[in-house]
């Protein structure tokens, strides 16, 4: 086997980069921290963007790390059909800059939510998901305050006719429309998802559920 | 009459006259706002100090006691732990969002400045009842500003406890305890060394926010115009504060820091003299280059402020560039505001650092006094003590005597709360290492982190206070707190290996008060030497009074605990299973202090159940051992009996997990035994009684099979029987707010 190496972007704020490091070089992926203001992304198979608060999530999360250096290039990587996986705050921030539709919003109730909720695969064949099989149920945590996804109707309907949505809470807990918790880009090969799937994979910690999602990616590097 | 300058920034007439002795001259404006608030109680710790001593502090473990920014200790595998508590009580009571916000702020700087990276938060909070809409602003803020801080700024907050009590009405108590770990070599303490070395301000620039919060606000009570004092509370950024741990610690990895010291209560003043008094070392600090947010401030408002997210770091000029180079990587600000002088000597002989301030380098001198006189040699009272003259009657009566037993059910519902709907709101597993969450006996973490690998190694830790006990007696009520303590974290495997305090209690200046810190001092000492656990460190918060009365005294302790081998979760608290339910340890009747009697039935007399040390000593191994090898027991729950008694920890059990229990005709005599809250007891839900009142038994402890857990009721026979659902509806009621 080639050795694979995953980028992970780090933003000032973010905070999730050194959990998925851990789980992928647990599962014998290599990783690289890239620091924000780099404006190439050097030998790499992949990319992540982890969970956190890039730059303080000022304005609204995503908005101003959208213009750090690094993201031209992440643009370019998911432009060639590379693997490019944003959790969490990764997620809100490929939306705004516009590599996946839509947006994250406040959450419906006001209130930021650490929980455990129950998803269902509804995609097989993003990069994120292609080891699991449709329906297939997973529980996986969230922790956000800004999960609540939103986008124009013809967006939805556009995503849904596409098989864009990835995972969709069995339970909506933040209002989420057609309560999804994960989408792909059309070509399947960027995925944003709210649930972190780095703080499942141990049984320790009480699942392993998550092991589905990273282990998907890294066969699709 | 017009009040003096020093009456108005709380010192007293003696307390300026030892300052005009150290200096052998009258102080000017500056100087004496720099003693105002470096001899302030909440700085100088001047009522308390002479009791604190009594504290036990030395461990094999212990690598820094009390008195540093946090302690320390080792807990093996070349791995080092930093723990530390505070209280944000006042600016919590006035601004509740940034009052616990900056709280937690604080005392996560306690931790890096010690070179550990911080995993975790724990969040001890007590609120006047939530039927009030004040008290109810109050808590939603406090709730909304530690999650709004410590999720942003990156640290989980993975434990704590929540109660409520008409004391706190008007005076709520938020205590934050923070851990942090760090390859041992990383450790790092506040000095100033090396004469010509750099004092460098690292984070946020310096605003008039927080201005004499340590001697307006949290050295005196509340009245009505306590709102007037909300300029004295500091503003939070944990965005700053996330990229200020980054640096640092990558500034201490690189090992170009001699000293770094956190700027909290009292600011530069008291980074500066405190690092240069630890070193025995003078320093000269230039007031043009502290980096301002607000133009035309006095040096006095700068030399005192506590604007928040700030450091201190001490530097050899040839690794300036370095610092630079980190500190703009992390876009933070930098800026060289002082230096390490050495000390001068007096005619006496004697050498004395002295804390210098200039207008700007070779500038005007505005200020020359000893470091260490800032920092270390504050006055000391020894205050007045008296014991309430009540006490004796009160003990003398037997609590709960003539207290309506009628609605045992509807008393048991209305003390459930969940605090699920203040953890959701924390982040509680960043990091990977939250192996139990928020809801246990005790939170059990993974001891490993960023930069710290995980060796197998667990950490226990449960923060615990109990105001009921320690109001009927100090001592006794005190002593429990540590032994509930120590025994939440052996509910998770962990040996008990230190802990920290927070002693929050009323005005020194009232006798009782301080009758009640000096025998809550005495019982936490007593209960932890007996328990082999030392105390690292602490925090003493007075003045929780609001219209002249007093909140009952309320120490409150964060035990943390150490798993040599982490192979499997513990059982936790919850019924999972059909099975039986083991009772260990013997039950006092009695209902001193007891949530029932007190709380429900407004009844404070009795005195409290009995605590014999050595059976609470053999009762935390023996739970060690139940727990590791909760396999080999059949165990499926455990859980102790503490607040609310048997009946309340039943039902938490119930609410825990999905099945009911049914107590045994004759096994629970009565109300008493129901809810008496006496300690060393703890439930265990097993397949194998007969194992585990053996293994008990060989620890020299009872054990005795009291009930079945089965189907979906609480059912004790002529006193309880309420379905899971009932248990269930009362929970969301009580904890919606």
């Amino acid at each position: 086997m080639t050795s694979k190496r995953v980028g992970i972007v780090v933003f000032p704020g973010s905070n999730c980069e050194h959990d998925v490091a851990q789980v992928l070089n647990n599962s014998g992926i290599e990783t690289e921290f890239i620091w924000h203001g780099r404006s190439d992304l050097g030998e790499i198979s992949g990319v992540i963007l982890p969970g956190g608060f890039a730059h303080g999530d000022y304005l609204r999360p995503g908005a101003i790390a959208r213009f750090s250096p690094v993201m031209s290039s992440v643009i370019d990587f998911a432009g060639q059909g590379k693997p490019v996986l944003g959790i969490c705050n990764g997620f809100q921030i490929l939306t705004e800059a516009g590599l996946l539709p839509g947006a994250l919003q406040k959450n419906a109730r006001l209130k930021f939510l650490c929980q455990e909720v129950e998803l269902e695969v509804a995609n097989t064949t993003s990069c994120a998901t292609s080891l699991a099989h449709k329906g297939e149920k997973l529980r996986l945590p969230i922790n956000h305050f800004e999960g609540n996804y939103t986008c124009d109707l013809k967006t939805l309907e556009s995503l849904e006719a596409n098989n864009q949505v990835v995972l969709r809470y069995l339970e909506n807990p933040n209002g989420s429309m057609n309560s999804i918790a994960g989408i792909c880009s059309k070509e399947g090969n960027v995925v944003g998802m709210m649930p972190h799937p780095e703080r499942a994979c141990d049984d320790l910690l009480g699942s392993i559920d998550g092991l589905q999602i990273l282990k998907s990616y890294a066969s699709n590097l | 009459m017009e009040m003096s300058l020093h009456s108005s920034l709380g010192l007293t007439d003696s307390e300026y006259d030892m300052i005009v002795e150290v200096l052998g001259r009258e102080p000017n404006h500056l100087e004496l706002a720099m003693y105002s608030v470096m001899w302030s109680e909440h700085c100088s710790y001047k009522s308390s100090r002479i009791h604190l001593g009594r504290l036990p502090s030395q461990g094999d473990r212990v690598l820094v006691g009390p008195g540093e920014n946090a302690g320390v200790i080792d807990i093996g595998d070349g791995i080092a732990v930093a723990i530390r508590m505070e209280s944000h009580n006042h600016p919590s009571a006035i601004e509740p969002y940034q009052g616990a916000a900056t709280g937690v702020g604080g005392i996560l700087r306690d931790i890096f400045t010690m070179g550990a990276r911080p995993i975790a938060l724990f969040d001890s909070l007590r609120m006047g009842p939530t039927s009030d809409s004040k008290n109810r602003w109050i808590f939603s803020g406090v709730v909304s500003g530690i999650s709004g801080y410590g999720n942003a700024v990156g640290v989980p907050t993975v434990g704590g406890e929540i109660d409520f009590d008409e004391t706190f009405s008007a005076n709520p108590l938020v205590n934050v305890a923070a851990i942090g770990i760090l390859p041992k070599e990383r450790l790092v303490l506040a000095k100033a060394s090396g004469a010509g070395n750099l004092a460098v301000l690292l984070g946020a620039s310096t605003g008039r926010d927080g201005i004499g919060g340590v001697s307006i606000l949290a050295s005196s009570g509340f009245d009505e115009s306590s709102a007037a004092k909300r300029p004295s509370v500091q503003v939070g950024d944990p965005y700053e504060e996330k990229k200020l741990i980054e640096a640092c610690l990558e500034l201490l990895d690189m090992k170009i820091v001699v000293g770094i010291q956190d700027l909290g209560g009292a600011g530069i003043t008291c980074a500066t003299s405190e690092t240069a008094a630890n070193a025995e070392m003078g320093m000269d600090v230039y007031v043009s280059e502290i980096p301002v947010r607000e133009s035309d401030m006095e040096p006095f408002e700068i030399m005192t402020s506590e604007s928040q997210e700030r450091m201190l770091a001490i530097v050899r000029p040839d690794s300036l560039d370095k610092v630079m180079e980190v500190a703009n990587k992390w876009q933070i600000s930098a800026s060289v505001v002082g230096i390490v002088r050495d000390p001068v000597s007096l005619k006496s002989g004697a050498k004395v650092g002295l804390l210098r301030v200039f207008d700007k380098p070779d500038g005007e001198l505005l200020a020359e006094v000893p470091a260490a006189s800032l920092a270390d040699e504050a006055p000391k009272y020894r205050r007045e003590m008296k014991e309430p003259e009540d006490l004796n009657a009160r003990w003398s009566r037997v609590a709960g005597a003539n207290a309506d037993a009628s609605n045992l059910n509807s008393d048991l519902l209305a003390m459930l709360f969940d605090a699920a709907w203040v953890y959701r709101q924390y982040d509680h597993q960043l990091f990977l290492n939250t192996v139990t969450k928020p809801g246990q006996d005790a939170t059990l973490l993974k001891a490993s982190g960023p930069g710290v690998r995980y060796t197998g190694k667990g950490i226990g830790a449960s923060a615990d206070g109990n105001s009921r006990w320690c109001f009927v007696d100090p001592r006794l009520g005190a002593a429990t707190v540590v032994a509930e303590s120590a025994l939440n974290v052996a509910l998770v495997g962990a040996e008990p290996a230190c802990l920290v305090d927070c002693l929050n209690f009323g005005n020194p200046e009232h006798p009782t008060v301080m009758w009640q810190l000096s025998e809550a001092i005495d019982g936490i000492a007593e209960a932890c030497k007996a328990l082999d656990v030392p105390v690292v460190g602490g925090n003493v918060s007075f003045y929780n009074e609001a219209n002249g009365t007093d909140i009952d005294p309320t120490p409150v302790v964060t035990t943390l605990g150490i798993v040599p081998s982490l192979v499997a979760r513990p059982p936790g608290i919850g019924f999972t299973k059909e099975t039986h339910l083991v009772l260990v340890g013997e039950t006092e009747r009695n209902l001193a202090g007891s949530r029932w009697a007190y709380q429900l039935k407004n009844d404070r007399s009795g005195a409290l159940p009995r605590l014999d040390l050595d059976i609470h000593r053999s009762l935390i191994v023996a739970v060690q051992g139940l727990v590791r090898n909760g396999d080999m027991y059949s165990i499926s729950a455990i859980h102790d009996i503490s607040d609310g008694g048997l009946a309340l920890a039943l039902a938490e059990m119930m609410l825990a997990g999905q099945f009911g229990v049914e107590i045994f005709e004759g096994a629970v005599a009565g109300h008493v035994e129901l809810f008496s809250e006496s300690p060393s007891r703890v439930l265990v839900a097993t397949d194998n009684p007969e194992s585990v009142i053996s293994y008990v038994s060989g620890h020299n402890l009872k054990g005795s099979v009291i009930g079945d857990v089965k189907d979906s009721r609480l059912i004790v026979p002529g006193l309880l029987n309420l379905g899971l659902d009932e248990l269930r509806q009362a929970v969301r009621q009580n904890s919606s707010i």
